[in-house]
């Protein structure tokens, strides 16, 4: 069984964390991998910078920017990550935009997750269409989970359909942006939540996008499985360095 | 073979729609109303008489009788440079502005490079009384002044782009962001024939009037509709999508495309997507991009602002890989010569981008009896800058 199906069957709400590989420092990611563990946190959403990151806001693309000036690449991020598996056993998620994986094979990229022991990914300008069409018995042979983003604009059959080719979990876009920090949900956030709840889905959903702090992970984790959080965290390390996540996870539950 | 877009957006491999689930709402309402939109009487007795009334249509078709001693050849110039606002760019906003009005829009926005397509936005915005945000790169805000000053004086908000490298992807990176934060109200006024299906297939069908007229104006002057060739300057593509699209699947008719080599193709400062390129994904679409063995995205260089993009439309992709289109790369220099051959052998002085159409002659030798169209897509006044700074003036 695959270790994100694993971790949604336990009784808990999870947290989940996204940083950019690389970011701040090149030879940082391991570190932060490993301390995000050891400080309880269930899944990691390992970020492939991208030159030109189209659904994230400010803060992930200057993460993004930075990362690839400090010279991470495709192979560099797969060499870095080879011997994960010895030190870390939770979940870990690789998300990044569609052009990079295209360039390195889809299938070869496909493979070297499995090798590495990556369980999932999320690539949010890889349409579920495309998906289906051309792409998910490649990701299935390999074993990896493919995480589509849904929205409050999402219609339900829409929904549905993407329900029907998810095997994990549903990675609910919390309101109409690109990625950034907000500190409180409104009412819109709050009829969203209990729509999708409405829906009784197969899969189970984790909120993302605008999760910041106690206040937004306890609402969002209400009806959802669990919430996902990136750019708070992100500012976090900025301003922390990345000697101090025990402190930024302990803040939020 | 096929050049038209099939119902799944693609143009043979290339095209699609690479979206965030956060556009897909807004592309999904786009796709599925474009054309019945665009085939409303209502629509098209609108769009015909902006162009002809506001925009100045029918642009001449003009026999270049000096440039064409010169070069042994019959050449046609498409004066695009003559529409209101200076270029081919308001073919296209005039048309999707129309179509934002039927979608109950009340909020536009584009993206823009050298300010062309600003200004032809912000001009179709005030025209109608819609609010416009333009955004452009911050390093294109300083070198074209007087494009942003144009573009205020319209009603429009120019908002920088700080990103990445600060041009043109960057701005549409931008506005694409704005977008997906904006799902409701706002449409987005794509400006050349990019981004995720159906934009190609929209702006080349509003800039198809350019081969439309070359068509019935050349029926008059030569007594038959077709060239022997069409030429046309591609960045991203959208003057040339227009000057091909009723060409496409007529055989006989020669395709030229002429990208920019900037300082030589592999000088590491060109924008020859065709020649550098490889099958990508930038800003939606599947299609021919500049970028590094790892994928990410590389800044292109071209002395013209309006050819300095890192990829090129999926229809041209796509014509060249089935090599329907010649294509050709013209470098700064040899662009430049071929502008101020064209001011001084006809009165006409070029955008730097149709210069680079007009440079064909170095590296194509045609019959004397071929008739060659050239498309002027854009004026010259915007240029004047570059074109003092290059030959001391």
């Amino acid at each position: 069984m695959n270790r994100i199906n694993q971790k949604l069957a336990e009784n808990k709400k999870l947290l989940s964390i996204y940083f950019t590989a690389g970011y701040p420092s090149l030879h940082d990611t391991v570190q932060v991998i490993q301390d995000l563990e050891k400080n309880g946190v269930d899944m990691i959403e390992i970020g492939l910078p991208f030159s030109d990151p189209l659904a994230d806001g400010p803060t992930i693309q200057e993460s993004s920017t930075a990362a690839l000036k400090n010279g991470m690449t495709t192979t560099l991020l797969f060499d870095q990550l080879k011997d994960i598996r010895k030190s870390v056993h939770i979940p870990l998620i690789i998300m990044g935009y569609f052009n990079p994986m295209m360039q390195y094979g889809v299938e070869a990229f496909c493979a070297k997750c499995q090798e590495i022991g990556i369980d999932g990914l999320i690539i949010p300008d890889l349409p579920v269409a495309e998906y289906h069409e051309h792409y998910q018995t490649t990701f299935e042979k390999y074993g990896l989970i493919n995480v589509f983003l849904i929205t409050p604009q999402t219609s339900d059959e829409r929904i549905r359909f993407i329900d029907s080719v998810s095997n994990g979990f549903i990675y609910m876009v919390s309101s109409a942006s690109t990625t950034g920090a907000k500190n409180t949900f409104g009412d819109t956030q709050q009829h969203y939540f209990e729509r999708i709840q409405s829906l009784n889905l197969r899969n189970p959903q984790i909120v993302g996008f605008g999760i910041s702090n106690n206040e937004t992970f306890t609402q969002a984790t209400k009806t959802a499985k669990g919430a996902i959080i990136g750019s708070a965290f992100i500012k976090h390390i900025t301003n922390n360095g990345i000697d101090r996540i025990g402190d930024f996870v302990r803040g939020i539950r | 073979m096929s050049y038209q877009v099939d119902e799944k957006g693609y143009y043979g491999d290339f095209g699609g729609a690479y979206i965030p689930e956060m556009l897909y709402p807004n592309v999904e309402e786009l796709r599925t109303k474009y054309l019945a939109i665009m085939n409303e009487p209502s629509f098209k007795e609108e769009f015909d008489q902006l162009l002809k009334d506001y925009v100045g249509r029918p642009s001449p078709l003009y026999y270049a009788k000096r440039l064409s001693e010169k070069h042994n050849t019959k050449v046609y110039l498409k004066r695009e440079d003559l529409n209101h606002t200076g270029a081919h760019k308001v073919n296209n906003t005039i048309g999707q502005i129309l179509v934002a009005k039927r979608l109950g829009k009340n909020r536009i926005i584009a993206e823009t490079g050298a300010g062309q397509h600003g200004v032809a936005t912000a001009t179709v915005c005030a025209l109608m009384g819609i609010e416009c945000i333009v955004y452009m790169g911050e390093i294109d805000i300083k070198r074209q002044a007087p494009n942003v000053a144009r573009m205020k004086m319209l009603g429009a908000e120019v908002r920088p782009a700080k990103s990445g490298s600060k041009t043109l992807k960057d701005a549409t990176n931008e506005a694409i962001r704005d977008w997906i934060n904006n799902p409701v109200d706002t449409h987005y006024i794509i400006g050349s024939a990019i981004g995720p299906h159906p934009y190609p297939d929209m702006v080349t069908r509003f800039q198809s009037i350019i081969s439309e007229e070359i068509k019935w104006q050349l029926k008059e002057k030569e007594g038959k509709e077709n060239p022997d060739y069409v030429v046309a300057c591609i960045g991203g593509g959208s003057n040339a999508a227009g000057t091909y699209y009723h060409f496409l699947d007529e055989p006989n008719v020669g395709i030229i495309a002429v990208e920019a080599a900037g300082k030589g193709v592999h000088s590491g400062e060109s924008a020859a997507t065709s020649q550098l390129g490889k099958e990508g994904i930038i800003h939606g679409c599947k299609t021919l991009l500049m970028q590094t063995p790892d994928g990410q995205i590389t800044e292109p260089y071209s002395i013209s602002a309006g050819l300095d993009y890192p990829g090129v439309g999926p229809l041209h992709s796509h014509l060249y890989k089935s090599g329907r289109g010649e294509f050709y790369s013209v470098t700064d220099d040899d662009a430049m010569t071929a502008g101020l051959e064209l001011s001084q052998l006809e009165g006409i002085i070029p955008a730097i981008e149709s210069s680079h159409a007009l440079a064909i002659f170095n590296d194509k030798k045609f019959k004397p009896d071929d008739i060659v169209v050239i498309s002027l897509s854009g004026r010259g006044d915007k240029d004047l800058n570059t074109y003092i700074d290059y030959f001391k003036l």
